[in-house]
């Protein structure tokens, strides 16, 4: 496992374009921090993100998990170029014949997924926790260490969505295509998710498209906004009851898992029964 | 002699095309081995089954008497098919870095393969600054690094000039003289009879000669007569001649196969005896190449 991974970290390391895009994205995931500083200005309605409780443990592993996991398409670039890249360069046939099997290919650049999403959750720990003992009020332990399970499910999520980008990128080949494949695979998602809308009752509809892949990943972090104290503030003066469950749901980890062990078992049949 | 690889009733299929048909090989430590076959006729294809890059639809092959799995066989074979598949964003040395990541090998034998090749001088280069004959050396650099136990080399001076034809050449010579087992496809029939000692020869996926180069070149040879008057008198009489096998005519030149070692003196001289006065008399050995033609005729 070490080989396969330091093989794949050989790899990625001497690749400008991907360190640039892996040195821009932590670089923005430190950015949360700057949300501190946001205020928001609208008539009426005038707060300061920083003072909204956000930065609040145990809030904050919810909020900075939901805004970190958007940053994650600058690492599905990288996933993606680097198996693209070595169908045009022929380097995934150079491989197998210096002797990499095509088991170990497929599991080397699972491991890198793995790797990427591990050192992604780490990180945002890091700078979490950093945030949280500057700005929290309560900083005791046991709430410092209260939800960390939105952590387990910003790895699930990155994992899922990057062994769909795994896949991609081997299915299709090209870099570019397999970017737009994703993407009209979402769009899919959406309108098929819209047409059993109309047949079917809000709940079954629900249940139904926590299977698709997108979907499933999607919603392992609930949105966290209507838990801000300004939001709810606003909420209750129009009246609306937020009676939302925060969780994350069992459902869609195990969704997601499932989904990720296809995708990458998927990859790996490609590979077996292609003739390179 | 020990077996290096087995190649047992291979085929392959490509949808309608039989690719490789049949195909029995044995391929024994220490030979120089050449494929023969012209474009399209399952070299590649062959070679890349047993490199574990194409998938076989029939048949086995087995590595090292079948003692350990391809892709570990493979970590103890050197191989260039094609087209040197290198990260063009690397350079030379970071190239090989990683092929011995792979082989798991040291990096020790880095600098050494790359003075082989003649490239040490621009070994910091990325690889996507190198022309074809430098990307070519720098694959049989690379495929040395392991010192292998087999080097396959499918066509590699294909689309160089003749400098690069002739580097490559060189070292190929140098490597085989040293006693490496080399598996060669080509369809430049003199670089096989200058390098190989065993041929096979391909067409269409079937195997049609396995055996020593030297057997395929010698047979008695060939005479090429002209007279200018009394033709069709020698045609007749000279399948009664003494190790004549037969006689053909062709563009005007009479062509006489031997089966007995005669000199072209003693055939002139028995000419003359007979009331024949020659025009032209050549005395001919046929090389690969003509054996090659009348095989995959």
């Amino acid at each position: 496992m070490i080989r396969l991974l330091s093989i794949e970290f050989f790899k990625l390391r001497h690749n400008r374009a991907s360190k640039v895009l892996v040195i821009f994205y932590f670089g923005l995931l430190s950015c949360i921090a700057l949300i501190s500083a946001i205020e928001v200005n609208l008539g009426p309605i005038n707060f300061k993100l920083a003072e909204q409780g956000l930065f609040e443990f145990p809030l904050i592993w919810h909020f900075n998990t939901y805004f970190a996991a958007i940053l994650k398409f600058f690492l599905l670039l990288v996933i993606v170029s680097m198996v693209a890249n070595e169908y045009s360069n022929k380097t995934l046939k150079q491989n197998l014949i210096d002797g990499l099997s095509k088991k170990e290919y497929v599991l080397s650049k699972f491991y890198m997924v793995v790797a990427m999403s591990l050192a992604s959750t780490i990180f945002v720990f890091i700078v979490s926790l950093i945030l949280g003992l500057i700005y929290s009020t309560d900083k005791s332990v046991s709430m410092i260490f209260t939800d960390l399970e939105y952590l387990v499910a910003f790895f699930i999520k990155l994992i899922s969505f990057f062994s769909m980008g795994l896949f991609m990128g081997i299915w299709i080949k090209r870099s570019a295509f397999a970017i737009g494949a994703l993407f009209i695979l979402y769009i899919i998602e959406g309108f098929v998710g819209l047409f059993i809308s109309f047949s079917l009752d809000r709940e079954t509809t629900a249940f139904i498209k926590s299977t698709f892949p997108f979907n499933s990943s999607e919603s392992l972090i609930p949105n966290p906004i209507p838990r801000l104290e300004g939001v709810q503030e606003i909420s209750n003066q129009l009246g609306g009851v937020y009676a939302q469950s925060y969780d994350v749901p069992i459902f869609n980890v195990i969704v997601s898992l499932v989904w990720s062990a296809l995708f990458i078992y998927g990859a790996y049949a490609l590979i077996k029964r292609r003739d390179l | 002699m020990e077996n290096i690889l087995t190649i047992t009733n291979l085929n392959k299929k490509f949808g309608t095309v039989h690719a490789v048909n049949n195909l029995s090989l044995n391929i024994k430590k220490g030979n120089v081995y050449g494929i023969l076959g012209p474009n399209g006729s399952g070299k590649s294809t062959t070679l890349g089954i047993i490199l574990n890059v194409v998938n076989k639809t029939s048949g086995d092959f087995t590595w090292f008497d079948g003692s350990i799995s391809t892709h570990e066989a493979l970590k103890k074979v050197g191989a260039i098919i094609e087209r040197p598949n290198f990260y063009p964003y690397m350079t030379a040395v970071q190239n090989l870095e990683l092929v011995c990541k792979i082989k798991n090998i040291s990096t020790s034998k880095i600098d050494e393969k790359l003075k082989t090749v003649n490239l040490y001088e621009r070994r910091n280069s990325s690889f996507q600054t190198y022309s074809l004959g430098m990307k070519q050396r720098l694959a049989i650099a690379s495929a040395l690094l392991n010192d292998p136990e087999i080097l396959i080399l499918d066509e590699p001076t294909n689309g160089l000039d003749p400098q690069g034809i002739h580097e490559i050449r060189e070292i190929i010579k140098r490597i085989a003289s040293e006693g490496t087992t080399i598996l060669f496809a080509s369809h430049l029939l003199d670089e096989v009879e200058k390098i190989c000692n065993y041929v096979i020869v391909i067409r269409n996926g079937i195997k049609l000669y396995d055996g020593r180069v030297d057997e395929i070149t010698t047979s008695h040879g060939l005479l090429e007569l002209k007279v200018n008057a009394k033709e069709q008198e020698l045609l007749e009489q000279l399948p009664s001649f003494y190790g004549i096998e037969s006689v053909k005519i062709e563009d005007g030149v009479i062509i006489a196969i031997l089966n007995q070692d005669v000199s072209a003196s003693e055939f002139n001289q028995l000419l003359i005896e007979k009331g024949f006065a020659l025009s032209h008399l050549v005395k001919r050995k046929p090389n690969l190449e003509q054996q090659f033609l009348t095989l995959t005729k």
